[in-house]
C-alpha cells in the first residue's frame, strides 16, 4: 500500500502472528487489499505484526472477522 | 537410487519414510535460501516469510485432520515430544490411565516414568480373540479415577488398526480424556479428528506425512487445557515475563525448526493433492501383495491379522533363523532395508509373544512397487536357504 493509502488506512492488531496471518488469509480470500506490517510505534500490541486495511473496507472486514470468529486484539487509526 | 551393486530397496517406512516427494527437498532448500528470518519475531520480509511457512503448514495439517481452527495444532519436534506434552500436561497425582498392550515406548516410557514416581496407576488392555484391543475389557477397567485413555491408531509392529472411533465413544460417555498416537497412520489413513471426537492426537512428520525428521505435532481439542512442557520466547507479548495463554504460542516457545516445518508442509500438501484415500488404497494393495508372497514361504509366521484391513507394516518370523541375521544379510548383500528386533515396542512384542527375539518388519511406502517386493521375496528365500 502506498503512502497515499496510509492516509486513509486502519490497523488491526493481534495476540499472535498466527492470528495475524489467519486474518490476512481470510481478507485476501474475500478480495480485500490488506498488508501485514510491523506495528507502528505509537500502538501497543501483543504481536509485532499488524494488518493494514483500507478505511473504506474496514466495516466489512470487521464483520467478516467476527463472522469467522477470528481472534484480534484491537482496531486503530493509522 | 543406486548404491554399489544393487538399487536400494527401502522397506523401513514405519521407522522413517524415504525417499520424500521431490517438492519436500525443494521446499526445504527454498526455505533456507529465501525465508531465513526468525518466524514472526522481527517484522521484516524474511521473518514474515518464515512465519508464513509455519502458518501454511499448520493450515494444511488442520485440513488433513478435519480441524477447523489450525491454532489447535501444536508443532513439536517429534511424536515423542507431543506424547510427553499430552501425558504430562493432563495428568495429576493420583490419576488412573488406561492404555493398550501394543503401545510404543514413546507412550509407555512417560507413563511408566510417572507410575514409578507414584503419580499414576496404569491398566494395559490386551487383545481379544480377533481384535488387537478388547474393548469390553477396556470399558470395565474404567474407575472413578480414570483421567486418560491412550491408544495408538495403528501398530508399528503388526500393522493392526485400533478402533479409535469406538474408544472415543467410550471415553466421551465416561468423561475421560482420549489421546490417540497417530504416528503410524497420519498420512496413510483418513483421520477426521472433529468427527471422531478425539481430545488429543499426537503425530510425527517424518513417517507417512513425508516430511523430514525433527517434525511432529499435537492436536488439542478446544476445551482441553494442558500444562506446557516449556516456556520462553514466542514473539508475542514481548513486554511480559509471563508466558502467553493463547494457542499455539502457549505450547510452542523458542525458535522452531522452520526448515523442517517447510518440508513437512510440502509433504502434507503432496498428500492433500494425491488424496489420503488413494495413498491408503495403494498401500493396502501393496500390503496384500506382500502378505500373499510371504505366505508362500514354508514355515513363515506372520503377525497381526493378515486378513483384516491393516497398515502396510508386516512383521514375521522364520523358524530357526534370527531376524537380525536376515536383516543384515538383506542389507549387506542385496541392499534391502528392513528392520529386525523389537521396534521400540517391547510391550507389543510381549503381547504377540515375540519378546525378546522380536520380528523382521517390512514397512512399505507410497513409492514402493510390486517389482521391489518380488526382488525382496527372491532375496529372502536365498537368505533363509543359506542360513538353514
Amino acid at each position: 500500500m502506498s503512502e497515499k493509502h496510509n492516509q486513509a488506512s486502519r490497523i488491526i492488531t493481534f495476540p499472535s502472528i498466527h492470528d495475524a496471518l489467519k486474518a490476512e488469509k481470510h481478507c485476501r480470500k474475500a478480495g480485500f487489499k490488506v498488508k501485514l506490517i510491523p506495528v507502528p510505534r505509537h500502538i501497543s500490541s501483543n504481536c509485532g505484526m499488524a494488518l493494514e486495511c483500507l478505511n473504506r473496507d474496514i466495516e466489512e472486514i470487521m464483520r467478516g472477522i467476527r463472522h469467522a470468529e477470528l481472534v484480534i486484539d484491537s482496531l486503530h487509526s493509522y | 537410487m543406486r548404491t554399489g551393486k544393487h538399487k536400494t530397496v527401502y522397506f523401513d517406512n514405519a521407522a522413517s519414510s524415504w525417499p520424500k516427494p521431490e517438492r519436500v527437498y525443494r521446499a526445504m532448500d527454498a526455505c533456507m535460501r529465501n525465508a531465513g528470518g526468525n518466524p514472526g519475531r522481527s517484522g521484516h520480509r524474511l521473518s514474515l516469510q518464515a512465519a508464513r511457512i509455519i502458518f501454511e503448514t499448520r493450515e494444511s495439517l488442520a485440513e488433513l485432520f478435519g480441524v477447523a481452527d489450525s491454532s489447535r495444532i501444536i508443532l513439536t519436534s517429534n511424536a515423542t515430544e507431543s506424547l510427553n506434552l499430552a501425558i504430562k500436561g493432563i495428568l495429576k497425582t493420583g490419576d488412573h490411565v488406561i492404555t493398550t498392550g501394543f503401545e510404543h515406548n514413546s507412550v509407555m516410557r512417560p507413563l511408566r516414568f510417572l507410575e514409578k514416581e507414584s503419580k499414576l496407576s496404569l491398566s494395559c488392555i490386551g487383545p481379544s480373540h480377533k481384535e488387537p484391543l478388547d474393548l469390553p475389557l477396556l470399558e470395565k477397567a474404567i474407575t472413578a479415577k480414570t483421567k486418560l485413555i491412550v491408544s495408538m491408531h495403528g501398530s508399528n509392529v503388526s500393522g493392526d488398526i485400533f478402533p479409535i472411533a469406538q474408544i472415543a465413544g467410550i471415553a466421551k460417555r465416561h468423561g475421560i480424556v482420549f489421546l490417540v498416537d497417530a504416528s503410524q497412520t497420519a498420512g496413510s489413513l483418513p483421520i477426521d479428528l472433529t468427527k471422531l471426537g478425539v481430545d488429543l492426537c499426537a503425530f510425527t512428520g517424518h513417517k507417512a506425512l513425508l516430511g523430514p525428521q525433527g517434525t511432529g505435532g499435537l492436536y488439542i481439542r478446544e476445551g482441553i487445557v494442558l500444562r506446557a512442557l516449556k516456556q520462553g520466547g514466542t514473539g508475542s507479548r514481548s513486554e511480559s515475563e509471563e508466558h502467553p495463554e493463547f494457542l499455539p504460542d502457549k505450547y510452542e516457545s523458542g525458535t522452531p525448526n522452520t526448515v523442517g516445518i517447510a518440508g513437512l508442509g510440502a509433504g502434507v500438501k503432496y498428500i492433500l493433492s494425491t488424496g489420503v484415500r488413494n495413498i491408503g488404497e495403494k498401500k493396502a494393495w501393496l500390503r496384500a501383495y506382500l502378505i500373499k508372497k510371504l505366505q508362500d514361504i514354508d514355515g513363515m509366521r506372520i503377525y497381526g491379522n493378515p486378513a483384516s484391513a491393516g497398515l502396510a507394516v508386516v512383521s514375521f518370523t522364520v523358524p530357526e533363523v534370527n531376524s537380525s541375521t536376515i536383516a543384515r544379510n538383506l542389507s549387506d548383500k542385496y541392499s534391502i532395508m528392513t528392520r529386525p528386533g523389537l521396534h521400540c515396542a517391547p510391550l507389543a512384542h510381549r503381547t504377540i509373544r515375540t519378546f525378546p527375539e522380536g520380528t523382521l518388519r517390512i514397512s512399505l511406502g507410497i513409492f514402493n512397487t510390486t517389482r521391489e517386493i518380488n526382488y525382496f521375496i527372491r532375496c529372502l528365500k536365498n537368505t533363509i536357504k543359506q542360513a538353514e
